[in-house]
């Protein structure tokens, strides 16, 4: 890969720092008047999602990583690694818990992922900011009773437990932002 | 479609047009002349971490200047007496929030003064253009030793190192005691100071071409001030150096620290040489960055929203 200087890193550029593959969140270039010129660098670690903030020396280079963001399908856990597919090529990819972390809990077959794959391996699952998941279980739905604010728990098809408004029951779909576990409707299609 | 629309608003381009014209009666009534000199020129100057733009004029090798400091000098030793100018500076690798290759400064010179009476011209000028927030001030010691609790006349350069490294990771070989004293000031005081501040008596090893003397505790401090406010350098001024001889060693001590840092050695301007050895009259100067200047009035951390095209 190639190498890229201070003055060419910008936010979501991927470098490789202490033997991991970092992106660059954010770079802010500093030079005391008559000083040497510096540069404090946010980086996102992303195998273990850490920012780290380092100040390099303006000029300084760091060897670029081979990251790359793909769409993939989820197709299936066999107990150990969770199988995706590319679309266009089928080529498939397994990825281990590490990397699929707390995006585990929104994998449905057949939906779209953003895999995050260094040196061609995956490093990080990201879900669909929203996604439409069946209600496997939750308390008995309560008629009528769609004007107050109540909520309850409710079990998804992929595990994951979000609240509810009181009048949803089992076997219904809905829609839930990934990023909060909040819920955002009834789903438009069943 | 390609934008064609200026970065800063009218209202931003209205006060700049507002704060150059009390600039220049302030100037005008304290009888400083504004004079106007080259950009372009056939020599730049050495210092270490100044890198200027070479152009090509006529097959020959010119550069933009990083300030106008060695033609306003020139003025002066030919007895222009007090100066001032308003002028584009052009510095290389320079660009973020708070830089741009390209900026304006407003540079003046008083000859038969010191910095610290340099320091009451600067207070007069910001309350002429409007400026009503009072001005601190105080030495580089004092703030330095409030913030780290380090003197920064005395401490050796390994207990700056060291302080880098336990606050912010940073772990550089062979690094010059400027740099340590400049991250540790950049990272722990500058965002402190919020209001409009002069700090003075800088070390003693970034005196550049300000005079070196001692202070009340007998520790060599260089007779230069820096204005702060709202977190930002605006300006830099100097009791100047009038030593021909210091001059060139200074000049040649760049060069040496150059050659080590693999950067290209820069001839010395001869004409800025020859008038520093005809005389330079006694004076104090200050370099101040208008664009700043203008972020802290517009209160904006972005250097674009107060150029027309940033």
């Amino acid at each position: 890969m190639a190498d890229y200087s201070t003055n060419e890193f910008r936010g979501g550029l991927k470098v490789m720092l202490d033997g991991d593959p970092c992106s660059v969140v954010e770079n802010e270039y500093v030079k005391p008047g008559k000083g040497q010129a510096f540069n404090r660098v946010k980086l996102r670690n992303l195998k273990t999602g850490r920012v780290w903030e380092r100040t390099f020396k303006s000029g300084e280079k760091l060897e670029g990583a081979d990251v790359m963001e793909t769409d993939m399908e989820y197709l299936y856990n066999d107990g150990e690694f969770y199988h995706f597919m590319e679309p266009q090529t089928f080529e498939q990819v397994q990825a281990d818990a590490t990397a699929v972390g707390e995006t585990s809990k929104w994998l449905k077959e057949q939906e779209t992922y953003v895999v995050t794959l260094f040196n061609g391996a995956p490093l990080a699952v990201a879900a669909p900011n929203h996604i439409e998941l069946e209600i496997t279980e939750t308390d008995p739905g309560l008629k009528g009773d769609t004007a107050q604010g109540g909520t309850k728990p409710a079990t998804l098809a992929t595990g994951a437990m979000v609240k509810v408004p009181l009048f949803l029951s089992t076997g219904e779909i809905i829609k839930v932002d990934t990023r909060t576990g909040e819920y955002l409707g009834r789903a438009s299609t069943k | 479609m390609n934008q064609f629309g200026p970065t800063a608003d009218f209202s931003a381009l209205r006060l700049r047009a507002d704060v150059l014209r009390k600039i220049r009666q302030y100037f005008f009534d304290h009888h400083v002349l504004e004079v106007d000199v080259p950009v372009l020129a056939e020599h730049s100057v050495t210092d270490v971490y100044l890198s200027a733009l070479s152009v090509s004029v006529m097959g020959q090798v010119q550069y933009l200047q990083t300030s106008p400091e060695y033609y306003m000098k020139r003025l002066l030793a030919a007895g222009s007496s007090s100066i001032y100018t308003i002028v584009k500076a052009f510095r290389a690798d320079e660009k973020g929030q708070r830089h741009r290759p390209e900026f304006s400064m407003l540079e003046w010179y008083r000859t038969g003064i010191d910095d610290r009476q340099l320091m009451q011209d600067v207070i007069g000028l910001a309350s002429s253009i409007g400026i009503d927030e009072a001005f601190e001030q105080v030495s580089y010691r004092d703030l330095f030793l409030l913030h780290t609790g380090l003197n920064p006349h005395i401490a050796e350069t390994h207990e700056l190192a060291h302080y880098c490294e336990s606050h912010f990771g940073i772990d550089w070989p062979n690094t010059p005691r400027s740099t340590w004293l400049d991250i540790i000031f950049s990272r722990h005081i500058e965002p402190q100071l919020q209001a409009p501040t002069l700090v003075y008596d800088f070390p003693s090893c970034q005196c550049a071409l300000a005079r070196v003397r001692s202070n009340d505790l007998g520790e060599p401090v260089a007779r230069r001030f820096e204005w702060y406010w709202q977190g930002l350098e605006l300006a830099n001024g100097y009791w100047e150096l009038t030593d021909a001889a210091v001059q060139r060693d200074r000049f040649e001590q760049d060069n040496q620290a150059r050659i080590q840092q693999h950067l290209p050695a820069m001839v010395m301007d001869p004409h800025f040489l020859a008038a520093m050895e005809h005389g330079l009259p006694e004076c104090a100067g200050i370099a101040l960055g208008l664009d700043r200047l203008m972020m802290c009035l517009l209160k904006t951390r972005n250097i674009a929203d107060v150029m027309a095209f940033g």
